[in-house]
């Protein structure tokens, strides 16, 4: 099927089976691998994308459903190779080790942000539990996400 | 993992979503925010043959006040649901039940009409709505019909409507007043509750719904009568589970099930009363 998705600001036009989900369609279709696969089941959210602006689980979500559709990827936050403010804050407060999860909890981090431009620390809990991080304990993830919500 | 082949068709209305799914037979499946049914497809433990889209019907988007009740249009979102300052105001116990759907990504796809259409005794809205003794309306090739949500859920995963009938409407009676209070047990963020409850109190009147105490969501109504009666919330608590017939899974065996619906009662009732 003919689908029309503009990601990162550019307009694709792709002929995707039906079946395919909108997390391979960006990484083995457009290419861009920023986007994790953790648990392919809809738990870890490591495959978090926005579409039309909001954190969604790509892996449960076909590419059909984005035709006519805005995704932003985390290599679309950048901006003029200025990383944005998450990006910033995520690497100053240590938020991350092996990094597997850190593009997921920076778009879910953006999303919450969006939503709730104050949180407490408890909100901020709360709004990442649909991301899981088998590293950092969460300590500092939360830490980078009040302080870009403080700097914004 | 990937789902099965299938052939995919957006419906523009839902008049052409039902004669779609009429048109393509029984392998045929409606699909909302696909957050119950792609994981299913993609364990391959749903197949259809053709998905009929029906997310992009926004006018099946709404919380309106209706007077004596709020409708709500099946293709709501979970968020909106939420975050809807109507339903803040006139059934909060449903606002705060949907804020414990999942997490944000799920509430962001999911919608209300999937969530019960789908009739997992596990999720919270499927006995929310019933606690609340909301009427859900379908429509089908021959017009629309309401249901009440007492007589909805019939099985196991299995509900009231035909395959050709779609969810449009939800409809929760307006609880401005009540006490209330929404408990779910889980051990994990993001998981579906272990046992849930969604209570509220008015007047002598209550309504208790159970998750995930059987094959389906379950009316506490002994709880609901004992109060009635006169008697204390904790006799009262003692009568959660005379309806229900919990399973036993990964994560609790029947006897706990029971244990903690009892104890849950109890504490939804001592909140909703205050
Ligand atoms: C990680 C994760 C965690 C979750 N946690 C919870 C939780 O804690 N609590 C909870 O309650 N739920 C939970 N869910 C489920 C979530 O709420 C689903 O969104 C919801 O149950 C189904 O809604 P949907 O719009 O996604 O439906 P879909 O998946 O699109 O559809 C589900 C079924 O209903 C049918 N259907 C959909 N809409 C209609 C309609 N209008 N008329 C007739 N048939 C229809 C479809 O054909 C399909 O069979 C979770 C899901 C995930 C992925
Ligand atoms: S890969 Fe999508 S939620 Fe884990
Ligand atoms: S940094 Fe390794 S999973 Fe989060």
């Amino acid at each position: 099927m003919q689908i029309r998705v503009t990601v990162n600001g550019t307009v694709h036009e792709s002929d995707v089976e039906p079946r395919t989900l909108l997390v391979h369609y960006v990484r083995e279709v457009l290419g861009l691998t920023g986007t994790n696969i953790g648990c392919d089941t809809s738990s870890c959210g490591a495959c978090s994308l926005h579409l039309d602006g909001e954190a969604v689980k790509s892996c449960t979500v076909l590419a059909v459903q984005a035709d006519g559709c805005e995704v932003t990827t985390i290599e679309g936050l950048a901006t003029d190779g200025e990383m944005h403010p998450m990006q910033q804050a995520f690497m100053q407060n240590h938020a991350l080790q092996c990094g597997y999860c850190t593009p997921g909890m920076v778009m879910a981090a953006t999303s919450l942000l969006k939503e709730n431009p104050n949180p407490t620390e408890a909100e901020v809990r709360i709004g990442l539990e649909g991301n899981l991080c088998r590293c950092t304990g969460y300590h500092n993830i939360v830490q980078a996400v009040l302080s870009a919500a403080g700097g914004q | 993992m990937i789902p099965a082949a299938f052939d995919y068709v957006r419906a523009g209305s839902a008049e052409e979503a039902i004669s779609l799914i009429g048109e393509h037979g029984e392998d045929a499946k409606f699909i909302a925010g696909g957050h119950s049914l792609l994981p299913l497809m993609k364990l391959r433990l749903a197949q259809p043959s053709v998905l009929v889209d029906i997310g992009r019907l926004s006018d099946l988007s709404y919380i309106r006040d209706a007077g004596d009740h709020i409708a709500i249009g099946a293709m709501t979102r979970h968020m909106d649901i939420e975050k809807s300052p109507v339903l803040a105001e006139h059934v909060p116990l449903l606002a705060h039940a949907a804020g414990h759907v999942g997490d944000p990504q799920v509430r962001h796809r999911g919608t209300i009409g999937g969530s019960i259409a789908h009739s997992d005794a596990a999720s919270d809205l499927p006995a929310t709505t019933l606690a609340l003794g909301a009427t859900y309306v379908a429509q089908g090739p021959n017009g629309t019909r309401e249901i009440a949500a007492a007589d909805f859920f019939q099985g196991f995963l299995t509900t009231a409507l035909a395959a050709d009938e779609m969810l449009t409407e939800i409809r929760v009676p307006k609880m401005n007043g009540a006490g209330w209070s929404f408990q779910k047990f889980n051990r994990r963020a993001q998981d579906w509750a272990i046992v849930g409850v969604a209570a509220w109190r008015r007047n002598g009147e209550s309504g208790v719904g159970l998750v995930n105490m059987g094959s389906v969501p379950i009316l506490a109504t002994s709880v609901s009568s004992a109060l009635a009666s006169g008697a204390s919330i904790a006799d009262a608590a003692e009568q959660a589970a005379a309806e229900a017939d919990p399973q036993n899974d990964l994560n609790a065996s029947p006897e706990y099930r029971v244990h903690l619906a009892k104890v849950l009662v109890r504490r939804a009732l001592e909140e909703a009363s205050k």
